[in-house]
């Protein structure tokens, strides 16, 4: 593998780490907040991308359609808190899976029954189609670029947000101690719906973006929920910060994983036996890792109580 | 105690139903109604595997799938060598393909005990939204794994070309292959009893309670709810390959979470920790997709809104509405 090659792949796996990070710093967060597993929020991401397709298809305009596709989520989440799952908070996980796997069936066949089985296509703006040249000569997409930069600001937004404003504050203390901060006359009920529909918000932004680069299709969001627990398992269950680095983390291996392991194989075994064993063994690097963090850290890189 | 009885009835109720159906279908002329009572049985040992984990232990798993694969590949693989007449392996000793059930059970029992051993393992080191999350995490990385490994037919999966043969049985007969399922369902469901009545299931239910106690009593919580694990994925792996033998099909859909989900939630509605509710809940969510499904192809929108109902206000499931609410609950 070349050094250009690498570089490229280390980028693609950023990117991907950044578009995984979307995910988990919701689910971290509802969870951390609200005690809550979320299922669902893979069909947030959903509901996003199909928004973004929707209307950047009526417009013409992809950015009117993120804007719509975090609209959408976050309506959908704020919905589905006020219906649904503000009666979990109480009940144990068992429960909330459940419910929120009903969800999915909900949200799923209700997308197929609006838009159909056939996948969607959004295109990436002209503005950031093409590639860039980076410093040392090196073309990359300059919207795989947009990505990271992007995700990278959100992350930076989202520090900002929980640890210098006052919703901030009320979402920290609320993680602390949730029948303190009522008793200091917070409104708890709409505290929980805002970071709720925060989290929803960013899931539909993640689907968007990534709608651009594959298609828009009911069930997308299923896998990325499971990586975004992946993610959160490995960072630590309720942290952003870790939930940022073991995304990026996971990003990286699971790219540079399944581009390097074929070839690796190929050093010592017949090509077309090196490359299925390669990808079968690198789609599950991912896993591995995080057995290996469970086996050292059991409660995450970051750990909450740490 | 006049509940109990209740649940009691209700379970002679249901296997003497079980029991008769196939006469009945043969009567009316619906052959079709073995089919389905026979992915009745088979869901339903699946889900009482889970049960035992899920209702008896308190163990959430949510990656059972992981454990009905295991055991369908591993009906799939042997009956595609012993069609092929290639042995598995030669090196270092010979193992071959075989089409006998009796074998291709203990081989699916075997494998997806040493699955759940290895999974159980490393998720019960954790507890609560963790252990949801990594048995989530491990029955996907399975799925995947079969997705992209290409002998056994990656992504389009492995068909059984005849199904399997059971001494003096004739299996291809569905009525046959029926009672079969049935007495391994019944057989399932004794365990589950027998397991629970016992020490080791006083053992698993005061781990699900309160582990401090238990540990004080001095037993290592950790240990019986590996041994829970190991046996609820057994089980379900026996009825993976059942699966696959009813199908005639093994593929990587066997594993996907939406499996996993959906053990679960036959176990739900059935009723969480009773002897029957995978029963139950097998026959209602059969006899559900049956009609909706023949309705509209969207019947899972109505699947979702039912559970929704029935997490939120009927937490016991179909046997706690008629027989109330379970002594111990």
């Amino acid at each position: 593998m070349t050094a250009a090659l690498f570089f490229e792949q280390l980028l693609n796996g950023l990117q991907f780490g950044v578009t995984l990070f979307l995910m988990a710093a919701g689910l971290t967060l509802v969870f951390g907040v609200m005690g809550l597993i979320n299922l669902a929020h893979g069909s947030l991401y959903m509901v996003g991308a199909f928004a973004c397709a929707a209307v950047a298809a009526a417009t013409g305009s992809f950015w009117l359609g993120l804007v719509a596709s975090i609209v959408a989520a976050a309506f959908a989440g704020a919905l589905i808190e006020m219906t649904v799952i503000r009666r979990l908070y109480n009940r144990d996980h068992l429960d909330q899976v459940l419910a929120t796997f009903a969800l999915i069936l909900i949200f799923s066949e209700g997308c197929r029954f609006i838009f159909g089985s056939f996948p969607l296509f959004l295109d990436v703006p002209a503005i950031l189609a093409g590639p860039i040249t980076l410093p040392g000569g090196l073309p990359y997409p300059i919207y795989r670029l947009s990505i990271i930069v992007v995700g990278g600001l959100v992350a930076l937004g989202l520090y900002l947000l929980i640890a210098k404003t006052r919703l901030g504050i009320r979402i920290r203390a609320g993680e602390a101690d949730r029948e303190m901060i009522a008793a200091l006359g917070v409104d708890i009920r709409t505290l929980y719906t805002i970071v709720f529909a925060l989290g929803a918000g960013l899931a539909g932004f993640a689907g968007a973006l990534v709608g651009a680069l594959q298609s828009v299709q009911v069930g997308m969001g299923e896998p990325v929920l499971i990586l975004a627990f992946v993610v959160i398992v490995i960072g630590g269950i309720g942290s952003i910060k870790g939930a940022l680095i073991a995304s990026i983390l996971v990003g990286i291996v699971d790219t540079l994983g399944r581009v390097s392991l074929p070839s690796l194989f190929g050093l010592f075994m017949d090509p077309s036996a090196a490359n299925s064993i390669g990808s079968s063994l690198s789609s599950m690097l991912i896993y591995v890792l995080m057995a290996v963090v469970l086996i050292f850290k059991p409660e995450g890189l970051v750990s909450q109580n740490g | 105690m006049a509940s109990l009885s209740r649940e009691t009835l209700l379970n002679i109720f249901l296997t003497i139903g079980m029991l008769a159906l196939p006469f009945v279908a043969t009567a009316i002329d619906e052959p079709f109604y073995i089919t389905l009572a026979t992915r009745v049985a088979i869901l339903g040992l699946a889900g009482v595997g889970l049960n035992l984990a899920l209702g008896t232990g308190g163990l959430v798993s949510f990656g059972h799938a992981a454990f009905f694969g295991l055991g369908g590949y591993a009906a799939g693989i042997l009956a595609s060598h012993a069609l092929n007449y290639t042995p598995i392996m030669e090196s270092p000793f010979l193992i071959e393909g075989t089409n006998q059930m009796l074998i291709i059970w203990l081989v699916a029992i075997i494998v997806s005990g040493i699955g759940a051993y290895l999974i159980g393992l490393l998720s019960l080191r954790t507890s609560g939204v963790y252990f949801i999350m990594i048995t989530l995490a491990f029955a996907q990385m399975i799925y995947y794994f079969a997705i992209s490994w290409p002998a056994y037919g990656g992504e389009d999966g492995l068909s059984i070309y005849v199904r399997n043969a059971f001494p003096g049985v004739n299996t291809l007969d569905p009525q046959g292959f029926y009672f079969i399922c049935f007495a391994l369902l019944m057989a399932g469901i004794w365990l589950s009893a027998t397991l629970k009545n016992s020490r080791f299931g006083a053992a698993l239910q005061s781990a699900r309670q309160n582990e401090e106690r238990l540990s004080a009593v001095g037993v290592k919580p950790f240990n019986i709810k590996l041994t829970a694990f190991v046996i609820s994925g057994m089980m379900t792996g026996l009825a993976g390959a059942l699966f696959a033998d009813l199908n005639r099909f093994v593929s990587p859909s066997m594993l996907s979470w939406h499996m996993s989900g959906e053990i679960m939630i036959l176990v739900i509605l059935g009723g969480v920790g009773r002897l029957y509710g995978p029963l139950a809940g097998a026959i209602i969510y059969i006899i559900f997709e049956f009609i909706f499904g023949g309705m509209t192809e969207h019947w899972q929108f109505f699947l979702g809104l039912v559970l929704l109902g029935v997490v939120l206000f009927a937490r016991g499931g179909v046997i706690g509405l008629i027989a109330g609410r379970a002594r111990h609950d």
